[in-house]
């Protein structure tokens, strides 16, 4: 029998995708493909023949290779090889007709994981983190190849896509070749949980699905004006008195529990704190940190921005962010920095007399630029590194490109930012084209798939600073109740387009399988919503 | 007493100071949707005992133990007031306050297991004071929704304790046909998922489900006459088709709520999916002189159509115990049937001018049909907008919003011909944008039209329309509610209760009970409930 090789890069998706079906009616009369296995994201290299496999749900195992480095003590691998049989097979309503036709023909009896250096096992990821795989499926044991366990993590996905079942419900997988790894090293999804609480549930499911769509950061833009829910133990008045209410919080078991869930998903979890601007919140449990507005000369009883003049602003931050900086692993913290408003400032006569004695005239981005260099380097001293909101790149605070990354949200001239950002030659992610948030009636989902993230005009040396870019769902108008279906699976898009080649854009393929992996979602206990009319074999 | 009579105060914060309890307790008047004349007295409360309170029937009522409908909502409303327990001892004897054990239920006329009509009454009164805990209606439906105005009334204090303010309330709709349209043919929707609906319906004083049933993309309904309908036109006849036992299901859920089933089986444009189970009822296309491939409309110019469809839909009749069919006739494409030879010569025959003529001519002969088995019907207005003739009884329903004309001339063009009329065009819950798009669907005014008083008193109603291209049962409940809470209030209350801003609150509000009644009901902005959800 011929083989026949697909390789995206050399044919079109598409094309890939369409061939499949007519080579498995000509090749083998028994694989009439009920469904045929539906990629998402897209790997770099493909290559399948008509040969299919079967695969027992009562014998099939993943397991480790004699010569990886890791083994049964590699619990983040033993937790994935558990998963991924459940992904499998777990949805199996009738697992005695998979049996049966397991015997028509060959079978493949156990996909090998082997990590080929320092497996990281007991590591977090960070944004150098190897995801490369390689997977070889043929009889009768497949092998999955990576260097480091979150390449396994990815190849362990793909496989668990490759899988799909005959007409007479046996589970069975094409003799197929994948090598991958990422475009992009920095792929995330923002959860906000300041404007509406999220159950820890509610994230955890949210971390599954990342997984499933390779999505590697979990940006947690946790505390805002509304609400304070992060329960500090330096400063635990901040959740008692600024949450919602003492049920609405994240206690150190409750982030502990996030951080071990991302982790054994390959997922990093990047805290933000977003100060100056959006800390109304702060200020309930923490007296005197923000800025007391002025109505002429009396105080108006409101607050706006962290009071930059003061010493016990940074003495707070400094217990504060080190705090943080123990409890979230990750080497970076997103500081914020946006939408600073000056009007609070301007009218408190105590700002307005440090401005003239710092010789800010009345530049109130002066101010704003002394607090953040102040608060970065607070955090620099902790070890980390930062992420920041276009503003504070934009109102020109003096910022270290080796520990900087500037994130670019503001929806017009995005590309000019990028532009801008990477000259100056920060590392940058991008957001703007990707807010989720904002809903219209449709597939919308196309919008957020056409975006490219290296078309703006810069050198080559500008756009390898892009190290991807995140999905944003803010929560005004979202919490548990429709956060799943909002979320999914209108950010797989955006999961592709930072995962998958420049090239696979193709919208009718990526139509076809985004529909076949909402489906896959939902089996796997997703509420993804549909793309368009149709229905999900259950 | 405060008045509320008007609609000026909507809430009514009032603080409560009883012995050493609910000493910041705040009590509102949250109730959605707003009753037409309420009478609140902050100054007056009861405890409600959740271990001894009970609904009874009153000695006077027609309706005695044994009421199905009444029974049922007795147990169901016990337990959404207060919940399973266990409930903290209610007694306190330090408190000063009066505990009530039981409302007394007073229905007027008796029928307990006939079937909600497009002219039943659903006005009530419910007084709550030390003299009387009554709840009084003319009908069982009555009292279904004075039951459910009753129990967005209680008030939960910290401590576990349950509060009702003395209160009096006389209430009725202002429209009699409250519908909300899901759509089971774009997308299947699991019995489970009609039946929760219809539970969040009659919180919203909802009273007609729409169901519009089947249309091109699947046939789910399984007929008894024509099995191979649902057998080759559902997405798949082993799981995404409605059985007899399923529709029977939810025709009797939804009458103990006081709801309709009005099924609509659109026709003869939308019925792509009828054709995969009978072969010939569709009309070929052509390209040139050979037949395409594919198929449009029903097929106008054969007996044999006509026979499927008295056939059909005489068991539509049986199967369906609502007065009303809703036989759809909306956007009917007329370029397969000018394809079609054979149409052709049919038009040449009969001497028709254009298309419209050959639907009416359809449309002509289903409604026939559909009268002969007694049954009244309601169609889109395209069925008006291309002169089918029509009796008078029929209702037209109005789903575009400008086309051919804005939407308030439509409803004054067909009520000046005397139809009664059904308002949809700006209530397309399915389309979605960011933000508090529930206030436009609040501010619509269905009278807002001109036209004689004659021609206002044509307008029964109207629906929420939640079509399926983009949902599924994992959206549909937060897409839904509490977006359609706003239809809802429009068509109960009275024409003066159109403040959004007051409406926020409440509705806010309301959509936290939604949740602590296990509605996964989205949030309207920023903030929180006591009882958020949870998975």
């Amino acid at each position: 029998m011929a083989l026949r090789v697909f390789c995206p890069r050399v044919m079109s998706p598409s094309a890939l995708l369409l061939l499949l079906p007519l080579l498995l009616l000509a090749g083998v009369p028994l694989a009439a493909a009920a469904t045929r296995p539906a990629l998402w994201p897209l790997p770099v290299s493909v290559q399948q023949t008509p040969n299919l496999l079967y695969l027992s749900p009562v014998s099939f195992e993943i397991t480790h290779g004699l010569d990886s480095s890791a083994g049964p003590d590699c619990f983040l691998l033993q937790d994935a090889f558990r998963r991924y049989h459940q992904y499998v097979f777990g949805y199996s309503e009738n697992p005695d007709v998979s049996r049966m036709s397991s015997s028509v023909g060959t079978e493949i009896q156990k996909l090998l994981v082997v990590i080929t250096s320092d497996s990281e096992c007991n590591a977090y990821p960070n944004i150098t983190s190897d995801e490369s795989y390689k997977l070889v499926v043929q009889a009768s044991v497949a092998v999955l190849e990576a260097r480091k366990v979150w390449g396994a993590l990815r190849g362990l996905e793909t496989f668990s896509q490759l899988v799909y079942r005959d007409s007479y419900g046996a589970y069975v997988i094409n003799e197929t070749e994948v090598t991958d790894f990422p475009r992009f090293p920095f792929r995330g999804i923002l959860i906000d949980t300041s404007r509406h609480y999220l159950p820890l549930k509610t994230i955890l499911m949210t971390l599954d699905a990342m997984a499933f769509n390779k999505f590697n950061v979990l940006h947690w833009h946790i505390v805002d004006d509304n609400s304070f829910p992060y329960q500090s133990m330096a400063f635990p008045e901040l959740s008692g008195k600024g949450a919602f209410s003492h049920a609405h919080v994240y206690t150190h078991t409750d982030i502990r529990h996030v951080l071990d869930y991302a982790r054994l998903r390959g997922i990093r979890v990047i805290p933000e704190f977003d100060s100056p601007g959006h800390t109304n919140a702060w200020g309930k449990g923490q007296e005197n940190l923000l800025t007391a507005c002025y109505a002429g000369s009396q105080k108006t009883g409101f607050f706006g921005p962290v009071n930059p003049i003061l010493n016990t602003t940074y003495d707070f931050l400094s217990t504060f962010f080190k705090e943080v900086s123990q409890v979230f692993p990750d080497n970076y913290i997103h500081l914020g920095g946006d939408e600073v408003d000056f009007s609070c400032w301007k009218s408190n006569p105590d700002v307005t007399k440090f401005m003239e004695e710092q010789g800010f005239g009345q530049s109130y981005e002066k101010l704003e630029s002394y607090y953040i260099q102040k608060l970065v380097d607070i955090v620099s001293s902790t070890n980390k590194g930062n992420l920041v909101w276009q503003e504070v790149f934009d109102n020109k605070v003096k910022l270290n490109p080796q520990t900087t990354i500037v994130e670019v949200w503001k929806g017009s001239y995005y590309e000019k930012e990028l532009s801008d950002v990477t000259a100056a030659g920060f590392a940058t992610v991008l957001l703007s084209p990707w807010y989720l948030d904002y809903i219209s009636y449709g597939q919308d989902w196309r919008r957020y798939y056409y975006v490219e993230p290296l078309q703006f005009s810069g050198t080559s040396t500008q756009k390898e600073l892009v190290l991807g870019g995140t999905a944003a769902l803010w929560g005004e108008y979202v919490d548990a109740t429709n956060l799943m279906p909002r979320l999914w699976p209108r950010a797989s898009a955006v999961g592709e387009r930072l995962w998958s080649s420049k090239h696979v854009r193709d919208e009718n393929d990526a139509y076809n399988r985004l529909t076949e992996h909402r489906c896959r979602m939902v089996r796997r206990g997703i509420p993804a919503e549909p793309l368009y009319v149709g229905y999900c074999e259950l | 007493m405060i008045s509320l009579e008007h609609t000026g105060v909507l809430l009514l914060l009032t603080l409560l100071a009883v012995g050493t309890l609910a000493q910041t307790q705040v009590l509102e008047a949250s109730v959605w949707p707003w009753p037409q004349n309420i009478r609140v007295s902050p100054n007056q409360t009861f405890a409600l005992n959740p271990s001894l309170f009970h609904f009874q029937y009153s000695a006077a009522s027609a309706v005695q133990p044994g009421c199905s409908v009444l029974d049922e909502a007795f147990v169901r409303y016990l337990r959404i007031i207060f919940g399973t327990g266990p409930w903290l001892s209610p007694d306190r004897p330090d408190l000063k306050i009066t505990v009530k054990n039981s409302l007394d239920v007073l229905v007027a006329v008796p029928g307990c297991d006939l079937f909600p009509e497009m002219n039943s009454l659903e006005n009530y009164t419910l007084t709550l004071s030390n003299q009387q805990f009554v709840l009084k209606s003319h009908t069982v439906w009555g009292a279904l929704r004075g039951l459910e105005t009753f129990s967005q009334l209680i008030g939960r204090s910290a401590e576990g304790m349950f509060y009702v303010n003395c209160t009096d309330i006389v209430d009725f709709p202002r429209f009699p046909h409250r519908g909300l349209l899901l759509d089971t043919s774009r997308h299947y929707l699991p019995l489970q998922t009609i039946l929760e609906t219809l539970d969040v319906m009659a919180y919203n004083k909802f009273n007609v489900f729409h169901w519009h049933i089947v249309d091109d993309p699947s046939f789910p309904y399984e007929s008894v006459n024509f099995p191979e309908l649902s057998r080759k036109g559902s997405y798949d006849p082993a799981s995404h088709i409605y059985t007899m036992e399923d529709v029977k299901t939810v025709i009797e859920y939804a009458r103990l709520r006081g709801i309709r089933v009005l099924a609509e089986f659109d026709t003869p444009g939308h019925t792509l999916s009828w054709g995969k189970g009978i072969p010939g009822l569709l009309t070929p296309c052509y390209s040139g002189s050979v037949p395409s491939g594919s198929y449009g409309p029903v097929n106008p110019i054969l007996n044999r159509t006509y026979e499927f469809m008295a056939s059909f839909f005489q068991e539509i009749s049986d199967v369906f115990p609502d007065f009303y069919l809703h036989l759809g006739g909306d956007e009917v494409d007329f370029t397969c049937w000018q394809s079609n030879p054979d149409i052709q010569a049919f038009m040449k025959e009969k001497g028709f001018q254009n298309y419209e003529q050959l639907e009416s001519f359809y449309i002509q002969k289903l409604l026939n049909i559909v009268s002969s088995y007694r049954k009244g019907y309601i169609v889109w207005q395209e069925v008006f907008d291309n002169d089918v003739k029509l009796s008078p009884d029929t209702v037209v329903h109005v789903w575009r919003e400008t086309k051919p004309v804005p939407y308030a001339m439509e409803m004054k063009n067909i009520t000046k011909a005397g139809y009664r009329v059904l308002l949809s065009s700006p209530w397309y819950l399915n389309r979605i944008s960011y933000g508090q798009d529930w206030q436009k669907i609040y501010s619509v005014e269905p009278l807002d039209f001109e036209g004689s008083p004659e021609q206002e008193s044509l307008v029964i109603g109207g629906e929420a329309c939640m079509w399926g291209e983009f949902v599924d049962m994992t959206n549909l409940t937060p897409r839904l509610w509490p977006r359609a809470g706003a239809v809802a209030e429009r068509l109960w209350s009275s024409k003066s209760v159109n403040d959004t801003k007051l409406a926020y609150a409440r509705l806010a509000n309301f959509r936290c009970e939604l949740l602590r009644r296990g509605v996964q009901a989205q949030p309207l902005f920023v903030g929180f409930c006591e009882h958020d959800f949870y998975h």
